[in-house]
């Protein structure tokens, strides 16, 4: 009785937190609804998703936001994983390189992503533009010719810190004799990178990716400052298209049915990251 | 011997090299917010130059800078302290009181973070504009308290779990109720705990940038808002934005450098110590 009164306000919060949002979306993907015609109302019935998934907009930016989460993993996971093992190494000034390598994670995603539009990626006064320059390339118009890389670039610079600083972690509880022991026998690096490094991290990798899928599959602050999913529809995402339906064209039913798609998919991430750590967890 | 000096210099360069490469835009930006207006686009790009404080004092005289900084502060701290002051009494009885629904209660609070905010905009726009609270600091706070619950009680757990229960016992004996017992044991033991726990709920506050942008329009609006103003090709002046940024992000970075080891406890959710 004592731990219900306790828990009560935590957990009715939270449950009127995700219930009331969930059914109003699920209510308003079926109804007719538009902010700037209160004369247009009743039961849409399916149409909402009839005519979103046979609009091209929604697989553009379900194509994008693939592209966006793939590679952003492959890109943040890979490179993580790599960085984890050469910053565990002993070298000169280890602490304060780690504190560097760590900083994008803890800046907000719209001076990242508005650092990155303007000082670096301008095509004309940009670091980038004068290096490409300076090589004798031709500079690039990264959000104009390039936006989804230019997002992709951006995003990866903000989740890679987090991929290093989680493996990092993990990483430094690898039993060292087990180590010193396979170097006894012969092992050269790659093996124990192979044999022994990367079975020890599966666990925490495996976390990373579930984690930044989570987070990645509705990226927006991004899109928002630089690009605004343009041009055209190059860089729009599922979130971002979600956006564009519900507060500039006011669709409620279209941006509802929209958000339902954004639940679904997020859920079948959840229900395996959910299970990862119901198996860690000691009660 | 030599072999691993030589080794150990190589690996010295090659880590220093990526942690400049990475760190390089925040490099650039704190410079460039110490440059005029024309030498923050001259190229080649100057790298010697007179510093100079005019972004920031152009910066600090909007007057709406310091608005926007105290609406930060506002809403991540007032978001912190709620999520504690309820978070708190919840974990202590996950912690000391379980019961066979304790685990499938921490599970499911956990997976309440899984909801992407995208699915749920329509609604809680049109109910905060019903209940008048668009534009609000009252509303991003409870939007903030909500959003960074499941984390506060599940971190506050896993610190709670590490007291033994002998000492709370003892204290009980004495006659201590539960208020007395969480107020004068259990808080002043796990203060560590409870302070990163904050922290890392300050830091997921002040950078959030969904409901923010999506919520708010002028008054109650945080820097991440206020720093996305500047996308506008109009507003263009990179010292300025500079200076703002580095004014942004700066209490945020000393305080995820110190608190980067509890991170990934309360990012993972314990299952990465």
């Amino acid at each position: 009785m004592r731990s219900f009164l306790l828990q009560a306000p935590a957990v009715s919060l939270l449950l009127l937190w995700m219930l009331v949002p969930l059914c109003m979306t699920l209510w308003f993907s079926f109804q007719r609804y538009n902010l700037l015609n209160p004369f247009i109302s009743g039961f849409a019935g399916v149409d909402n998703y009839t005519y979103l998934l046979t609009d091209p907009a929604l697989w553009t930016a379900m194509g994008n936001t693939l592209l966006l989460v793939g590679w952003v993993l492959a890109i943040t996971v890979v490179g993580g994983t790599l960085l984890a093992v050469l910053f565990q190494q002993e070298f000169f000034g280890r602490g304060i390189a780690r504190l560097l390598v760590i900083a994008p994670f803890f800046v907000m995603p719209t001076v990242s992503a508005l650092i990155w539009k303007n000082m670096m990626m301008h095509p004309v006064n940009g670091v980038l533009a004068w290096l490409f320059n300076l090589f004798g390339f031709q500079a690039v118009d990264w959000f104009s010719s390039l936006p989804l890389t230019s997002i992709i670039l951006i995003v990866s610079w903000e989740w890679l810190p987090f991929a290093l600083l989680i493996l990092l972690t993990a990483i430094q509880s690898l039993d060292d004799d087990q180590v010193e022991a396979a170097r006894m026998d012969g092992a050269g690096p790659i093996a124990i990178f192979w044999f022994i490094t990367l079975p020890h991290l599966k666990r925490a990798i495996s976390v990373v990716i579930m984690i930044e899928m989570i987070f990645l599959l509705t990226i927006f602050a991004e899109i928002f400052v630089t690009t605004s999913g343009g041009p055209g529809l190059a860089s729009t995402n599922l979130a971002y298209l979600i956006y564009i339906r519900a507060l500039l064209d006011f669709d409620v039913g279209g941006a509802s049915a929209g958000g339902v798609i954004a639940i679904v998919l997020a859920n079948i991430v959840a229900i395996f990251l959910i299970r990862t750590v119901a198996r860690h967890l000691e009660t | 011997m030599h072999s691993s000096i030589t080794k150990k210099l190589a690996i010295t360069l090659l880590a220093w090299a990526i942690a400049l490469v990475v760190f390089f835009p925040i490099f650039w930006m704190i410079l460039t917010g110490f440059k005029t207006e024309g030498e923050a686009v001259a190229t080649p790009p100057s790298l010697f130059f007179e510093p100079t404080l005019s972004g920031y004092h152009e910066v600090m005289a909007r007057a709406d800078y310091v608005k926007f900084a105290i609406n930060s502060v506002v809403v991540s701290l007032g978001s912190t302290l709620l999520a504690l002051l309820i978070a708190v009494p919840a974990a202590y009885s996950m912690a000391f009181l379980p019961t066979p629904r304790t685990r499938g209660t921490l599970l499911w609070m956990l997976s309440t973070k899984m909801l992407p905010p995208v699915g749920v905009l329509m609604p809680v726009y049109l109910l905060f504009r019903d209940m008048g609270l668009l534009d609000s600091l009252s509303g991003l706070i409870v939007i903030y308290m909500l959003m960074n619950l499941p984390i506060v009680v599940w971190m506050l757990y896993t610190f709670f779990k590490d007291v033994p229960k002998d000492i709370l016992e003892a204290g009980r004996m004495d006659g201590a109720g539960t208020l007395q017992e969480v107020l004068y044991l259990l808080v002043p033991l796990t203060l560590p705990g409870i302070a990163s726990t904050g922290l890392l709920s300050v830091i997921l506050s002040w950078n959030e940038a969904f409901w923010s942008l999506n919520l708010t329009t002028s008054s109650a609006a945080p820097l991440t808002a206020f720093i996305a103003s500047f996308s506008s090709p109009e507003g263009l002046f990179w010292a300025k934005l500079s200076a703002a940024s580095t004014m942004a992000i700066a209490p945020i970075l000393i305080l995820g450098w110190m608190t980067q080891k509890q991170m990934v406890r309360g990012l993972t959710f314990g299952a990465v110590k």
